[in-house]
């Protein structure tokens, strides 16, 4: 039981150390609980499908994809011509979506193919790629739109007639898009997402019941009464006075998060599932099973940019300001910061550490600047350290992950030797 | 004959032979533009010099296999550390220059050692942990910027707190190296200490590649096993280049200070890496393989492409900002073909 508990302990100290830090945090931003979840709630629906564009090229043994800002680009590249040929609302919206999956999955597959050319080195090259690509975005916005290619209004030019704007403003044309199609008060949704999740849990419960053994029952118990906690506790929220009562959760925002966290595990039911897996454990051995390995590579990171241009179409809409230049840059940072923070690796990440990982990597960033405000008397000391735990933790992550390969090629030398 | 300049070509590789011509190109273009060419060829040879040692500081790592450094940010802290001290103690002249350089080498010692220790750990991904170690470090030395106790009104803020972003070097040692035994020819005006600077560095290393401590680098590099079977301590060399190197990112960034005549703080070091990888990598080094003489012509046509790219692109198409474009394009383009060139294979 002992060995147990720190086993635990030592697999997740990641998460168990960004717990406390944002229990910390909370604490001496000394803000009200509210705010800090209703902030979080907007940024756990505008960050989530991002993280989520990352896990299948994970599993598929090409790391993490930092190539996801070139996704990024491929959608702000539609939008952006999008809203200057007038696109608005939900239509606009799913045109964007349209748009820009042809062009991302183009992108994809570039990427796909110049990270088969550089096998074991793949990060390094997608995040080279990535500042490669934005200085090609820079060309195609600072340089060819105007000149070379038409824009839909002459207002999002800069004067003079060459090159887009800095930032463009989505109020009035796509901003909230998609929130506001369809949102529920909190407690309403903890009440629905508490009654499906359990009966969902009880029907298994019942199909299950004469194959399980007495752990697994255990376990299935203890999901019901997590189910029926999140039932109860939507309904006190609701007969009660408190704040959580008027906040919106965007339904159909959600809806998409749960879509495509389906899809990132159904995919893996497949047959195409199993080959990234097997892709991902050992090449030669799926070489040998008859995989192509170099298709099932492209494919990965093909999905990954596709999601990855979908996700910031969702990000923008809720942000409600396009950074021409800008809003792509840092994507890729923060949502490979915000999965290994949830507890996954480089070869490891599943779809509950993607929004774990959210939860908590946002939870941090929105109370670091009180907290350091607080704390240091200077709120730029809680700026510059959400910077660093951003990179700090990738770089302790993939430190860790080199580290563990190293030492167990290391071993794996000595049996050959002896 | 014909098989040999083919083959001549092959090495040096499209991009790098694009990018040539392109220099050329501006050179010939900035010619017929009637802008200043000898004015434009002064300044290239001071970008040489100012960026040259952070090049030089990339031939350790890339000799010893630990590939290309991009944890460079490291070095070029512990050289503003050090010339933070030399302003702080109101020092001036050459002599608080070398002041500086001297206060930053035990720290980028210190620093280099742990670091190497690190890279020792990690093999085969050096790159993107060194990539990522540098950019942690510089944003958790953006806190201490704020929170360092140095006193010199020089260096914080008249008002509020924390050190300044940019730090002016004028009454202290800006341009130290570059006016030292100045002359002009032929309207070139010749930063000759600077450019003495930058060769004495290289022959340093140069010497240090011959020695027996460099050998056993080199070797180390080029084939581990050989190396462990030849009684090297592969670790030890890897170390002692990284250690090396974090010392030229060191005595690098004060060189360029110098010559740009301030230090700039907080995140300005994060990509300073990237752009003297670039540079020896157009200088014809790969992520295996690098020559003295790579630094020297990589810093020149590097450099040389982004000082004349700005005045002639600003000519001939006065709009948008093409210089920087082309900077950017060029940087992560010859980086990215490295790594394809080096890439594992199956």
């Amino acid at each position: 039981m002992k060995t147990k508990t720190r086993d635990l302990l030592t697999k997740n100290i990641v998460t168990i150390v960004f717990v406390i830090l944002c229990i910390l945090g909370i604490i001496a931003s000394q803000q009200p609980l509210p705010f800090i979840f209703k902030e979080l709630l907007t940024r756990v629906g505008r960050n989530t499908f991002l993280v989520l564009a990352l896990i299948i090229p994970v599993i598929a043994g090409m790391g993490l994809n930092f190539g996801i800002t070139i996704g990024a680009m491929a959608a702000q590249i539609v939008m952006i011509f999008a809203i200057s040929y007038g696109a608005t609302g939900f239509g606009g919206f799913m045109l964007c979506m349209v748009l820009s999956t042809p062009i991302a999955a183009l992108f994809g597959y570039l990427t796909g193919v110049v990270l088969n050319k550089t096998i074991g080195q793949e990060m390094i090259t997608s995040m080279i790629l990535g500042f490669f690509a934005n200085g090609l975005y820079q060309l195609l916005f600072l340089f060819l739109v105007g000149t070379v290619l038409p824009i839909g209004n002459e207002m999002y030019l800069i004067p003079g007639g060459v090159g887009v704007v800095n930032t463009i403003d989505l109020k009035g044309n796509l901003m909230y898009a998609l929130d506001d199609l369809w949102s529920l008060k909190v407690p309403t949704v903890l009440i629905i997402a508490g009654a499906i999740c359990t009966a969902l849990l009880v029907w298994m419960q019942m199909k299950n019941k004469a194959t399980q053994t007495k752990d697994q029952k255990k376990a299935s118990y203890a999901r019901i009464g997590m189910g029926l906690s999140l039932l109860v506790v939507g309904l006190v929220l609701n007969f009660t006075t408190n704040m959580y009562r008027f906040f919106d959760v965007p339904m159909i925002t959600a809806l998409f998060i749960i879509l495509i966290a389906v899809f990132n595990i159904a995919i893996f039911k497949t047959k195409m599932g199993h080959d990234f897996r097997t892709v991902g454990q050992d090449k030669h051995i799926a070489h040998v099973s008859g995989v192509n390995v170099e298709k099932r590579r492209v494919l990965s990171i093909v999905i990954s940019t596709v999601l990855a241009a979908w996700g910031q179409i969702i990000f923008l809409q809720n942000l409600g300001t396009l950074n021409t230049y800008g809003s792509h840059v840092q994507i890729s940072t923060f949502a490979i910061a915000a999965l290994l923070i949830g507890g996954a690796s480089v070869t490891k990440a599943t779809v509950g550490q993607a929004v774990l990982g959210v939860i908590l990597f946002h939870t941090l960033f929105i109370v670091s600047p009180m907290a350091g405000k607080n704390l240091f008397g200077n709120a730029q000391v809680g700026e510059y350290f959400r910077t660093f735990i951003a990179y700090g933790v990738i770089g302790l992550s993939l430190g860790l992950h080199a580290w563990k390969t190293f030492a167990a090629q290391q071993r794996k030398d000595k049996i050959d030797l002896e | 004959m014909k098989d040999k300049i083919m083959h001549g070509l092959k090495s040096i590789g499209i991009p790098r032979l694009t990018i040539i011509t392109l220099l050329i190109v501006i050179y010939i273009a900035a010619y017929v533009l009637k802008l200043d060419v000898a004015q434009l060829f002064s300044d290239n040879l001071v970008r040489m010099g100012m960026n040259g040692v952070l090049v030089l500081a990339m031939v350790p790592g890339i000799l010893a296999g630990t590939g290309l450094n991009f944890g460079l940010p490291l070095g070029v802290i512990c050289g503003i550390i050090g010339g933070l001290i030399s302003i702080e103690l109101n020092l001036t002249g050459l002599f608080g220059f070398v002041v500086a350089i001297v206060a930053s080498i035990p720290l980028s010692v210190i620093t280099g050692y742990y670091y190497g220790k690190l890279l020792n750990r990690v093999k085969g991904s050096e790159m993107m942990v060194g990539t990522y170690v540098g950019f942690s470090v510089v944003s958790l030395m953006c806190i201490a910027w704020l929170v360092l106790p140095f006193k010199s009104d020089a260096i914080r803020w008249p008002i509020g707190e924390g050190l300044r972003t940019t730090i002016a070097l004028t009454d202290y040692y800006d341009k130290v190296l570059n006016d030292f035994m100045k002359f002009r020819v032929a309207g070139i005006d010749v930063p000759t200490g600077l450019l003495l600077f930058f060769f004495f560095m290289c022959f340093i290393v140069f010497l240090f590649l011959k020695s027996k401590t460099g050998l056993a680098m080199i070797a180390t590099g080029s084939n581990n096993k050989f190396a462990k079977a030849s009684g090297i301590n592969v670790d030890k060399s890897r170390m002692i280049a990284t250690v090396i190197s974090t010392i030229l990112g060191a005595i690098g960034i004060l060189v360029y200070a110098q010559s740009y005549g301030f230090f700039q703080l907080y995140t300005a070091p994060l990509m300073m890496g990237f752009a003297a990888v670039a540079a020896i990598l157009l200088g014809g080094a790969s992520a295996h393989n690098a020559k003295i003489f790579h630094v020297i012509f990589g810093v020149f046509i590097f450099q040389g492409l982004l000082l004349a790219a700005l005045p002639v692109a600003n000519v001939i198409f006065p709009q948008g900002n093409l210089s920087e474009i082309m900077r950017v394009v060029v940087q992560y383009g010859i980086i990215l073909y490295a790594l394809t060139k080096a890439g594992g294979g199956q």
